[in-house]
């Protein structure tokens, strides 16, 4: 086994820069495993994940990094013929468990995808959507949120002249920060981002990044990247993903200046990948 | 400052829950109401006909003693029917479909063609009836014959094989095409050696749907005129005849409960060539299918 | 070894420049087949020209004998009365109306929960097993759902309602909406499958249920879709012919009544080819008059369909 966890209560230790106290965990994950059909895309991960860090997950395509992302909103059941065993603790509370509502937890739990995917409304609506689908009717109400998540997904000084234009009109790079702003917009407590920079240019790149370390203060964030460069940036903890498992999870700054595995160090280095 | 408060959000996950469930099940069940109606169709032609069925309803002629009545006459001249119907029909739709697909221009009058083809399939098939009754019936004086009626038929199936011989010549690769002309084979030697043994599966299918189609219907030949009642067998494709859906019309007219349950039987005669022809379509799809 | 391949080289170039002499023959065929292939296109083209044309010419006939004013005006139509006939096209009208009316009420909510159960809710076995039969549904020959109508839903009907006559407009709008109902689920299931995966990742990703998303996403994306094939499946409707003419009646009438016979435009043109009406009557030309009317009405509605899923395709 070379997974290396790092325990939440060594971490203050481990962590002494920049940490003030030892933080909360929002998902803990035990000996998951997981299969497409026949294939074992994830084997026996373990990891546990703090609250208010940007948390990076690297790794080669095929590694399972996507998998495990779309997995802790049980997004993953999407796909046909998909098995789990073992647990994740979302606050305490397994979500494999009978009775968790999937819909629940992806209230708490937001989503920014690989590709923007805007719905096909205006800027207002895209945003509105999810406070609508979880009873929010009074448009004063609905206006200051839309505000809000806006601003707070870096966009509303580009879109606050046309709130009533389609998404389609912008361009890729704001289309995924509406696409962040609609999940500001139900307050969750995580944000996962599913290399929710692959499809934007260096600029656009910049912005979300920027904004990712803007959010972390008050959200938990999960980013699958495949830009090692970009986790170095951004991220506080990085899990290294190979063949489904996980090969090293650590401070950012560690992995990528003293990496225990050489596997790991032959994937930052880029010998292979 | 929190606009959404998740505890409200949880309360109200209950209704919306019960919601989609009960939805669910409405969707469901229409799905069902749909299957559930085929199902009592197959069955109540079965139940009332089976009695009627046997190799004298066959080999009968139609009588006015729905004891004696039988399909000979009707199923005879339905395959007389195909017997035009398939030839025509894949050489003008066949010929059309790789004209389209291979010869014509990206123009205006190409499009007019393909705009002209999709709105043909929408054409009630009665009107290709008053079509068939002016043009074969009446203006080439050829009758209630065969002809008139296969012509008439292979007009109204037209659009049917040429839009499935499309889109199987459409789903050869281009490499393919390109490895032929590489080999300094001409346009036309790449179409009849590479474009069509490829496509061949996807034509056939479209052709057995389209003459499916063509044997089931019936309101076009009771426009021609023919007959609803014919005690003689076609010699050739100038000479009357009736069909299988005009015998059954005929029957079910009736009012007579006896020719109800004989028009059933005939209605199992039909089914069963449609559902033979449709098996060996759905054969040649699966076996022939290849993947590029 | 490597003389021998030579020599196998120049034989098989000596053999193509021989071949090239008969090659002449395919450079005719190159040139010949591309305007057979035309003239067999072209015959599509004719066909509607035909079609065109023939009714144009015998409904212009038709004017001559009958005014163009009592065609569409008048609320009677009596073809075969000597003394008083009267073409007044209304009741034809009417009475198609009606049966497409009851058929869409059918049709349409049946087929489109369909088509949502199928797209969002089924799982691939079970619309990869569903689909094919509601295709089979939509395969079968008309006559025999005529005889449906005729010998089992109007039987039923006059269970319930005793008014109901023999032959009346609610069986074969009834049957029709069957015959139609595969038609806008098949073509509804593939414009909701053809909105994007990552649309529907989306919402849920929100928290929305499967239902918020069919309805306030995937229903939306596939509006346009969904629309023409409700209106390509009236269309069909409004020119189906055997189920009315075996259990719709032959009495045209200018009333929204349900539960007494009726006639359609289809079922008209289906019982003056089944008489005797000879060449050259007025009866004879008036079929082509209505025939006309009926292809008017369908052809609207298609190039209505082809324009709305056209105009308003989403572009995702």
């Amino acid at each position: 086994m070379n997974t290396t966890i790092v325990k939440p209560e060594n971490l203050a230790a481990v962590n002494g820069m920049g940490n003030q106290d030892a933080k909360g965990i929002v998902y803990r994950t035990k000996e998951l495993n997981l299969w497409y059909g026949d294939n074992h895309a994830l084997k026996n991960i373990n990891l546990d994940i703090n609250e208010n860090e940007v948390t990076a997950i690297i790794g080669p395509s095929g590694c399972g990094k996507s998998t495990y992302i779309k997995t802790l909103n049980r997004m993953i059941e999407l796909v046909p013929d998909v098995k789990t065993s073992g647990e994740i603790e979302y606050r305490g509370r397994n979500i494999f468990q009978k009775g968790y509502g999937v819909e629940e937890l992806r209230t708490k739990v937001g989503m920014v995808f690989q590709k923007p995917n805007p719905f096909p409304k205006s800027i207002y609506e895209n945003v509105a959507y999810g406070p609508k689908i979880h009873g929010i009717k009074d448009k004063k109400i609905l206006n200051q949120i839309v505000e809000k998540s806006l601003k707070g997904a870096a966009i509303w000084d580009e879109v606050k002249d046309r709130l009533h234009e389609n998404a389609y009109g912008l361009s890729g790079g704001q289309q995924q920060r509406l696409c962040i702003a609609r999940c500001l917009a139900i307050e969750p407590d995580v944000i996962l981002m599913d290399e929710p920079t692959s499809a934007l240019d260096p600029i656009s790149t910049l912005k979300v990044e920027e904004l990712v370390q803007e959010l972390k203060k008050e959200y938990s964030i999960i980013i699958v990247t495949h830009n090692m460069q970009q986790a170095a940036r951004i991220s506080d903890k990085t899990a290294f993903f190979l063949n489904g498992e996980v090969i090293e999870y650590t401070e950012t700054d560690k992995i990528f200046s003293n990496p225990t595995d050489k596997r790991t160090e032959d994937y930052i280095t880029g010998r292979f990948g | 400052m929190k606009f959404i408060d998740h505890t409200k959000v949880l309360q109200k996950m209950k209704p919306r829950l019960a919601a989609n469930l009960v939805f669910k099940f409405v969707f469901m069940a229409a799905t069902a109401f749909a299957l559930l109606v085929l199902g009592i169709l197959l069955y109540r032609v079965i139940t009332q006909g089976i009695g009627y069925l046997d190799w004298q309803f066959l080999q009968g002629l139609p009588s006015r003693n729905p004891e004696q009545a039988g399909v000979k006459t009707a199923l005879i001249g339905t395959i007389w029917l195909m017997g035009v119907v398939t030839p025509v029909t894949l050489l003008l739709g066949v010929g059309t479909a790789i004209y389209l697909e291979e010869y014509a221009k990206k123009n205006k009058f190409t499009s007019f063609i393909q705009v002209n083809i999709s709105n043909l399939a929408g054409v009630p098939s009665i009107v290709f009836g008053l079509l068939g009754l002016t043009v074969f019936v009446r203006a080439l004086s050829l009758g209630t014959s065969v002809l008139a009626a296969g012509l008439t038929m292979s007009l109204l199936v037209l659009p049917i094989i040429i839009v499935s011989a499309q889109e199987a010549i459409r789903a050869v690769p281009k490499e393919l095409r390109e490895a032929s002309y590489g080999m300094g084979a001409t346009k036309w030697q790449t179409i009849l050696r590479v474009v069509m043994p490829a496509a061949i599966p996807g034509i056939l299918t479209g052709g057995i749907l389209a003459l499916s189609r063509a044997i089931g219907e019936t309101a076009p030949l009771v426009v021609l005129g023919l007959p609803l009642f014919l005690a003689f067998l076609p010699k050739s494709v100038f000479d009357m005849f009736t069909v299988l859906p005009m015998q059954i019309y005929n029957w079910t007219g009736r009012p007579q409960e006896e020719f109800h349950a004989v028009a059933a039987a005939g209605i199992m005669v039909l089914l069963t060539m449609l559902i033979i022809m449709n098996s060996i379509a759905v054969f040649i799809r699966n076996k022939f299918t290849r993947r590029y | 070894m490597a003389i021998q391949e030579t020599s196998k080289h120049v034989s098989i170039k000596e053999l193509i420049e021989k071949k090239k002499q008969s090659k002449n023959k395919y450079i005719r065929s190159e040139k010949i087949v591309p305007f057979i292939l035309l003239l067999t296109a072209i015959i599509s083209v004719l066909t509607t020209i035909g079609i065109v044309a023939t009714l144009l010419a015998e409904t212009f006939t038709f004017f001559t004998h009958v005014s163009i004013t009592e065609f569409f005006t008048s609320q009677k139509w009596y073809p075969f009365s000597e003394t008083q006939g009267s073409f007044g096209i209304l009741p034809l009208i009417s009475g198609t109306l009606k049966v497409a009316l009851i058929a869409a009420i059918v049709a349409v909510p049946i087929g489109l929960a369909s088509a949502v159960f199928l797209s969002e809710y089924a799982s691939d076995r079970t619309r990869r097993i569903v689909k094919p039969i509601l295709e089979v549904l939509a395969g079968i020959p008309t006559i025999v759902y005529g005889f449906f109508a005729l010998t089992f839903v109007t039987p039923i009907l006059r269970d319930i309602i005793p008014a109901l006559e023999i032959f009346n407009a609610l069986s074969p709008g009834i049957v029709i909406g069957i015959m139609i109902t595969p038609m806008i689920a098949s073509l509804s299931e593939d414009a909701m499958s053809s909105v994007p995966k990552a649309m529907r990742e989306g919402a849920y990703a929100l928290g929305a249920t499967k239902l918020e998303v069919a309805m306030k996403i995937v229903i939306p994306a596939a509006i346009s879709g969904i629309i023409a094939s409700i209106v390509l499946a009236v269309s069909r409707a409004i020119g189906e012919t055997m189920i009315v003419a075996v259990a719709g009646g032959s009495t045209p009438n200018l009333s929204w009544d349900v539960t007494s016979s009726i006639q359609t435009m289809t079922a008209y043109i289906v019982q003056v080819s089944q008489g005797d009406a000879g060449y050259g009557t007025t009866i004879y030309y008036s079929i082509y008059a209505v025939g006309f009317t009926l292809f008017i009405f369908t052809l609207l509605m298609n190039l209505l369909a082809q324009f709305i899923s056209k105009r308003f395709r989403e572009e995702y």
